[in-house]
């Protein structure tokens, strides 16, 4: 019988192998089980999930074995980069959550699966599309026009993410289904990243799946289904509100225009969506080869209607040893169809300021039977929002990707010297997209020219090449134990992007395209080693370095240098501390490294070349001859890696049994040939602004995290654990002089008028900083329209008056996460806040104020609710007043689960689980939700100006877990 | 592999092609000159949503939209209700070094000058030899090359009134980071000028080369300009050349077209005789949310019923004249081409207040609307030198010198004949002042009315209001370094041999 350690629960479903043979079981849902033992064999291998693995001897007919649970929260070993580490030996700032732990409910995309888990990682959904991606960084991110994407890698192949995006889906990250995924570690400070090199200076996300075990085949099935509806609307004038204002203003040319419906747009266009996802797995071992495969098939609704997605998943992996084990070979593999159909989000907006008062359809044939402003002779008013519902049904959007990747892994103990091991490590990433929309010509949207077609196709192909050579001794004489890698790696990144001419509908050629392909491609050369020294299991010196070379930048820039070191005290292992009954672990760690970025820049940006347009609608005319032209390109010879430094200290403190453990860090980051949009002196190049080494930024920051297991009792446990991180970001450099007077580079456009920006990025500022009028409002707190303070005293407000106010990054970010469980039910839920960020409430900016609703172009306009509030009649873009602080608590999760036990014979374990997402949010902002992701298109920087967003839906999930043994 | 491998970091575009194959034939030599060209008509190479510059919106970025805010918006003829960034401060004579419209005008003239020194270096003697082109393929290359050395003048003339001190860049200057030398306004004035002559005789003759391509009287156009504002550039004055260059292209063989309004509308590149250089659109083939289609869509709105301007699905609604140019006009003047009764504009942000401009319209002569793929790119060419102007500039500059004033009022009377449809609206004496009311009248939204206020030292004293002018509706003066724009403080932080202009 198998039971818990701490409480003597027993544990089903613990794999039993006996040691150098394939004969194993599992325990039942009572912890026992029975074998039968052939001769000659004296021992068995015990392994469960969440407990440590346990030899044990063969002593008599019955065995009874207490195992041992690793640390709930954050397993005993994890993977580190090009190996594995004991978490109490570990130098780095590192954090791995458990399948176990992961958020739950309905995810499609792995990356929620963390959000709030783990201290200084803020993951920020982009919106509620089936299949969007999150905005992570990583202690802030450390570029500024680069990418700040952490680098992803799974099962030690680095895998494209949202830099080398894929046509026909929203997110590549959503075709790796999360169900296949074991753990999640996050690597955050250099001296664990830097082993990435040149890809690390965001951090590392290291990805395992699941792989096989031992023993007879265990079948899993798990189906949930759910149901989600927009958690909030943006709030907009109801029709009474618009017909009372305009009768109010008494204006006939627009009393006429009313209409007698009470239309709600945004219920319109929204829906309450259903999803199920389903996912069966097997694993066990045949022969002595272990196995694990899997299945999974995700069936999505958006709530923007037409939003759908189906994912067809599947992973295989299998784990031979031979020769005596020494050769270890590790295959996985995966391959993923998705089918996506994507709303129209353009009508997310056009909900917001279309005329309520107008009926969905106007009972005419013109424009597909949807109501549409049109001029008295019925011709389309082009300057008015079209019909939200329009926009939805008459555009078709769909794609498909198919994606496989995986890879072999050969390890081998050599049998003369089975401290060397050598490594290799080759893996493949590939997957084409491709979709098309149509827009038929009859819709308002495209009128002009005949409705729209486009094609899209893409094909992703990458290489992974790695080797690498391991020796790890015990020289127990001088206590002391060595473990060196040294290796290579070879990464090649190839797009092929087919160009298709834009037509319509009926499918005359609108725009031309050049070249029928183009094949953007990258490829990096790496060397590294490693040592890690520890002596007397108390002092831990370890030190990685790492030269990559990348074909991005000219030969005398190419090659990137990155090292680190760390240092590592386990005090508690010191006989002066050992006393200490409370104290059962306390660690201090410090490190310091050098890490690089390359994403974000082109792949050719050095070289200087021409380019021929054959774009048909760009040409010159010379006599009655339109001519293509030849133009140079921008080049910048001397691109080069953008460079971090950064330091850590961290201490990590375990008491009462480790009944609570946690972590505090500290870091400095300082970030150097900052790569960014740089404004080059003007006649100096085939353009004005590219991208180049210019700036500095630093960030600093601190991290928290508790975990405690509060109630550890056979009926009734409660664990909670508690992260918080403080990050501050600040540019120290942006040009190559000087100069005080130099505002800064704008940015973060804003919709509403033409080329409006909101930001800046300054030197001694967060980038992205709100750049803005100080509002000035009356005695009673109302601002007044268009006064604004003239800060710099010279009697007029102008350019020069425009300050710098706030910054869409958190200053504190935290997690909290609680699980009871009392008997057979649990309860647990995730909570996530950011303290100290803001937005740019473009919404009420662009449509909060009266003078869109009897537009100059004729048509009725809504407008936010936030006008009726200023009373502003135009619009004042640049106020302070819509920069609005955003900070927020969210319950992200709230989970209900119960373990059935035993059914079907005792031969069925089931476990049933309610769970809602969204579940609340608390916040000051006064849009429809303070957490603004990305839309689309990268660069994805917090970007903290708030316009169509795809509200996140509350979701509700029902799901049963069957697991056949 | 470990050798051999680092050869896979020498990655080249897939599409990219070398100097030899940009400029590898003749037929390649035109694709580079159509982008010389191109660099002022179009915002970019690959369509109307992408630029050749950064910091600006891709649509407001093309040559004419630009220059037309800083010459037109800054002066009585034109005001525009919109708030994008460096818009209104155009009329209210407040902008600063930040303004970006003013970047992207100073970004794109040098732009142009950078495709154009580019062209130059890669078409010299050495270089046509070394890719084998000789004969006839070599003398039309030339021609290209004496294009591009009369554009970039065109450029550099632009840069000298707008900002009287740019960088200066050469076919001698490198491609990379360097920091431009900066030259001041009197060198400046040498340089075009000289340009400008060593270039007339390699230029085709008048009305010899292909449409749209720049021959010998636009380089005499452009000479005449720079002599008739010699003053304000160098201090000294230059009339009896203004005269001799006028005269030269009165002399080549133009002739006025029939009807004024003609001149700027749809097919206006086809028989016309008056136009000596244009930039030319169209609604198909050569895209762009700036030249005319801004300043045909700008100046309606859909209330104005855009389709009778052929744009059927445009009218931006944003540029309207004050109450000064329709007052400068007759009733029987024919160029009087304004929409509305309401010329007083109270409240600046309402577009239905002031009358609007309808000079541009995308309509062909026989009213017919012209190919567009959205119904609101147009096809309206712009004329950047054409004769009507040149008969003005000979008239101020003779009756500045005090010479040949018999025939300045001959030229004068030879404009307004046309304007009238006949002899009811000729003038018997003109004084200076009357001509820069008369190239009001015949210029109006042609981009010369900032140089024309600024050579009359009215742009920014009180010798002359305008409504709204400094952003007081009576209108005020505001100090003289408006006369001059600043170099755009972008560049003043990029390129430190930059010292601004006085006053910002």
């Amino acid at each position: 019988k198998i039971t818990d350690s701490k409480d003597g629960s027993p544990l089903a479903d613990v794999s039993i192998l006996v040691k150098g043979s394939t004969i194993g079981t599992r325990t039942k849902a009572d912890g026992t089980f029975t074998l039968r033992i052939p001769a000659g064999k004296d021992s068995l291998e015990l392994t469960s999930l969440n407990y440590a693995t346990q030899v044990v001897a063969i002593e008599g007919t019955t065995i009874n074995v207490r195992l041992e649970a690793t640390n709930a929260a954050l397993g005993e070993v994890v993977v580190i980069g090009y190996g594995t580490a004991k978490k109490k030996e570990l130098t780095g700032s590192v954090v791995s959550v458990g399948s176990k732990d992961f958020q739950k409910g309905t995810i499609t995309s792995p990356d929620q699966l963390i959000a709030g888990k783990v201290p200084g990682v803020s993951i920020t959904p982009a919106g509620g599309q089936p299949g969007s991606g999150s905005t992570i960084r990583i202690r802030g991110g450390a570029s500024i026009s680069g990418s700040n994407d952490p680098l992803y890698v799974i099962d030690g192949v680095p895998v494209a993410n949202s830099v080398q995006s894929i046509s026909g889906v929203s997110n590549p990250m959503a075709l790796i289904n999360p169900n296949d995924i074991e753990n999640i570690t996050v690597l955050k400070d250099a001296a664990s990243t830097a082993i990435y090199g040149s890809r690390a200076s965001n951090g590392v996300i290291l990805i395992t799946t699941k792989k096989g075990k031992s023993g007879k085949p265990v079948l899993n099935f798990s189906t949930n289904v759910s149901s989600s509806k927009a958690a909030r609307y943006v709030d907009v004038l109801s029709a009474a509100q618009v017909r009372s204002y305009v009768q109010a203003q008494g204006d006939t040319t627009y009393t006429k225009l009313l209409g007698s419906a009470n239309t709600n747009w945004q219920k319109e266009i929204f829906r309450t969506a259903v999803a199920n996802d389903n996912n069966l797995s097997v694993s066990g071992a045949i022969k002595k080869v272990p196995y694990r495969v899997s299945v999974g098939f995700l069936n999505q609704d958006g709530i923007l209607k037409n939003d759908h997605l189906d994912r067809y998943s599947a992973a295989i992996n299998v784990s031979p040893k031979f020769f005596d084990d020494h050769l270890k070979v590790d295959i996985n593999l995966k391959g993923t169809i998705a089918k996506s159909r994507f709303g129209n989000q353009d009508a997310i907006s056009s909900a917001l300021t279309f005329d309520p008062t107008q009926t969905v359809y106007s009972g005419k044939s013109a424009y597909g039977g949807y109501f549409e402003w049109v001029d008295a002779n019925g011709a389309l008013n082009t300057n008015a929002p079209k019909n939200p519902v329009g926009l939805l049904n008459q555009k078709e959007d769909r794609g498909q990707v198919n994606r496989s990747f995986g890879n072999i892994q050969f390890d081998y103990k050599l049998h003369f010297l089975p401290e060397l091991r050598a490594n290799l490590n080759l893996g493949y990433d590939i997957a084409k997209g491709d979709g098309y929309t149509f827009i038929p010509q009859e819709a308002a949207s495209n009128y002009s020219t005949g409705g729209s077609h486009t094609i899209y196709k893409q094909k992703v192909n990458n290489r992974v090449g790695e080797f690498f050579l391991n020796y790890n001794k015990d020289l127990k004489q001088i206590k002391s134990n060595i473990n060196v890698t040294a290796g290579y790696g070879y990464y090649d990144n190839l797009t092929t992007t087919y160009n298709y001419p834009t037509l319509n509908a009926r499918d005359s050629v609108l725009k031309a395209v050049t070249y029928a392909y183009d094949k953007p491609r990258n490829t990096l050369i790496s060397y590294y080693a490693r040592l890690i020294y520890t002596f007397d299991s108390k002092y831990i010196l370890s030190a990685s370095y790492r030269t990559d070379g990348s074909s991005k930048f000219a030969p005398d820039y190419r090659w990137g240098k990155f090292p680190s070191v760390g240092v590592t005290w386990r005090a508690s292992q010191e006989n002066f501390l050992k006393g200490i009954d409370w104290l059962s672990d306390l660690k201090v760690r410090g490190t310091y490294g050098v890490t690089g970025n390359q994403d974000g820049i082109g792949n050719y940006g050095y070289i200087g070349s021409y380019s021929y347009s054959a774009n048909n609608t760009a040409l010159y005319q010379f006599g009655n001859t339109f001519y293509y032209t030849t133009y140079g390109a921008a080049y910048i010879t001397n691109l080069r890696w953008e460079e971090t430094r950064s330091a850590n200290i961290g201490l990590d403190f375990g008491f009462f049994k480790n009944r609570i453990t946690g972590s505090i860090d500290y870091y400095e980051k300082k970030t150097k040939d900052l790569l960014g949009p740089i404004t080059l002196p003007v006649g100096s190049n085939f353009t004005n602004i590219v991208t180049a080494n210019v700036g500095n930024m630093s960030n600093k920051g601190v991290e928290l995290a508790i975990n405690a297991s509060i109630i550890n009792h056979k009926d009734f446990s409660w664990n909670a654990g508690f992260n918080i991180a403080y990050n501050k970001n600040t540019i120290t450099s942006l040009t190559q002089s000087t100069d005080s007077s130099f505002a800064g580079n704008t940015t973060g456009g804003i919709t509403g008028g033409t080329g409006n920006t909101i930001q800046i990025h300054s030197v001694g500022y967060s980038p992205n900083a709100f750049y803005v009028y100080k509002q000035v409002y009356d005695k009673n707190g109302k601002p007044i329209e268009g006064v604004y303070a003239d800060l710099n005293g010279d009697h007029k407000v102008d350019d020069n008056d425009l300050y710098r106010y706030k910054s869409p990054f958190p200053k504190f970010i935290l997690g909290f996460t609680t699980d009871v469980t009392y008997k057979k039910w649990t309860l647990a839920t995730v909570l996530r806040g950011n303290i100290g960020n803001y937005v740019y409430n473009n919404v009420a900016a662009n449509i909060g104020i009266t003078s869109v609703i009897n537009n100059t172009n004729k048509y009725i306009s809504n407008a936010a609710s936030d006008a009726f509030k200023t009373g502003f009649q135009y619009n004042q873009f640049f106020s302070d007043y819509y920069v609005q602080n955003a900070s927020f608590l969210r319950m992200d999760n709230l989970s209900l689960s119960y373990n059935v036990g035993r059914v079907l014979n005792n031969k069925v374990g089931m476990t049933v689980m309610a769970n809602c997402q969204n579940v609340f949010v608390i916040t000051k902002y006064k849009g429809v939700d303070p957490e603004v992701g990305y839309l689309g298109t990268y660069p994805s920087v917090y970007t903290g100006v708030d316009y169509k967003i795809y509200p996140r839906p509350r979701t509700y999930t029902l799901g049963v877990n069957l697991t056949f043994n | 592999c470990m050798t051999s491998c680092t050869k896979d970091l020498n990655r080249n575009p897939t599409n990219g092609i070398d100097a030899d194959s940009a400029y590898g034939s003749v037929t390649a030599y035109k694709g580079s000159l159509a982008k010389a060209y191109a660099a002022f008509a179009l915002t970019s190479s690959e369509g109307s949503d992408k630029s050749d510059l950064g910091g600006i919106d891709a649509g407001t970025s093309d040559f004419i939209r630009l220059y037309w805010n800083a010459q037109e918006l800054s002066t009585d003829e034109a005001m525009c209700v919109w708030t994008d960034p460096g818009v209104p401060d155009f009329h209210n004579l407040s902008w600063t070094s930040a303004n970006t419209i003013l970047r992207g005008l100073y970004t794109r003239s040098i732009y142009q000058i950078t495709v154009c020194n580019d062209f130059i270096k890669q078409s010299t003697d050495d270089k046509l030899a070394s890719r084998n082109i000789t004969g006839n393929d070599a003398a039309t290359v030339k021609y290209f090359r004496a294009e591009a050395r009369f554009l970039r003048a065109y450029q550099y003339w632009v840069l000298m009134d707008m900002f009287a001190n740019p960088p200066y860049v050469t076919e001698a200057s490198q491609i990379g980071t360097s920091m431009p030398p900066q030259i001041q306004r009197a060198d400046l004035f040498k340089y075009v000028e000289s340009e400008l002559l060593a270039v007339d005789s390699l230029l085709m003759a008048p009305r010899t080369n292909e449409y749209g391509r720049a021959d010998q009287a636009a380089a005499w156009a452009l000479q005449a300009r720079l002599y008739l504002n010699a003053g304000v550039y160098t201090g000294t004055t230059h009339y009896p050349e203004a005269m001799t260059y006028a005269n030269k292209v009165i002399n080549a063989g133009y002739s006025l077209m029939g009807t004024y309004g003609q001149l700027f509308m749809a097919d206006n590149n086809v028989g016309n005789n008056e136009i000596i250089l244009s930039i030319n659109y169209d609604g198909n083939y050569s895209q762009n949310y700036g030249g005319t289609t801004f300043l045909v869509n700008s100046a309606i709105n859909a209330d104005m019923n855009p389709t009778s301007f052929g744009v059927p699905n445009g009218g931006w609604g944003g540029n309207r004249t004050t109450s000064s140019l329709p007052d400068l006009f007759a009733a029987a003047d024919k160029r009087a081409m304004f929409y509305g009764t309401s010329s007083t504009i109270t409240d600046v942000s309402k577009f239905e207040q002031g009358k609007k401009v309808i000079k541009y319209r995308n309509l062909n002569k026989d009213s017919t609307t012209p190919a567009s793929t959205n119904g609101v790119y147009t096809n309206v060419d712009f004329p950047l030198f054409r004769l009507g102007e040149m008969y003005l500039t000979y008239a101020e500059a003779a009756l500045r010198a005090g010479t040949n004033t018999s025939d300045a009022i001959n030229y004068i009377n030879v404009l307004r004949q046309r304007a009238f449809g006949n002899t009811s609206g000729n003038v018997t004496s003109f004084t200076v002042d009357n001509v820069l009311d008369e190239r009001a009248r015949e210029l109006f939204w042609e981009c010369t009315r900032r140089t024309d206020l600024i050579r009359y030292g009215k742009f920014t004293t009180s010798t002359y209001l305008w409504p709204w002018k400094g952003g007081v509706s009576g209108g005020k003066s505001v100090d003289a370094h408006f006369n001059i724009y600043p170099i755009p403080s972008s560049d003043i932080i990029a390129n430190t041999n930059l010292k601004q202009n006085t006053g910002y």
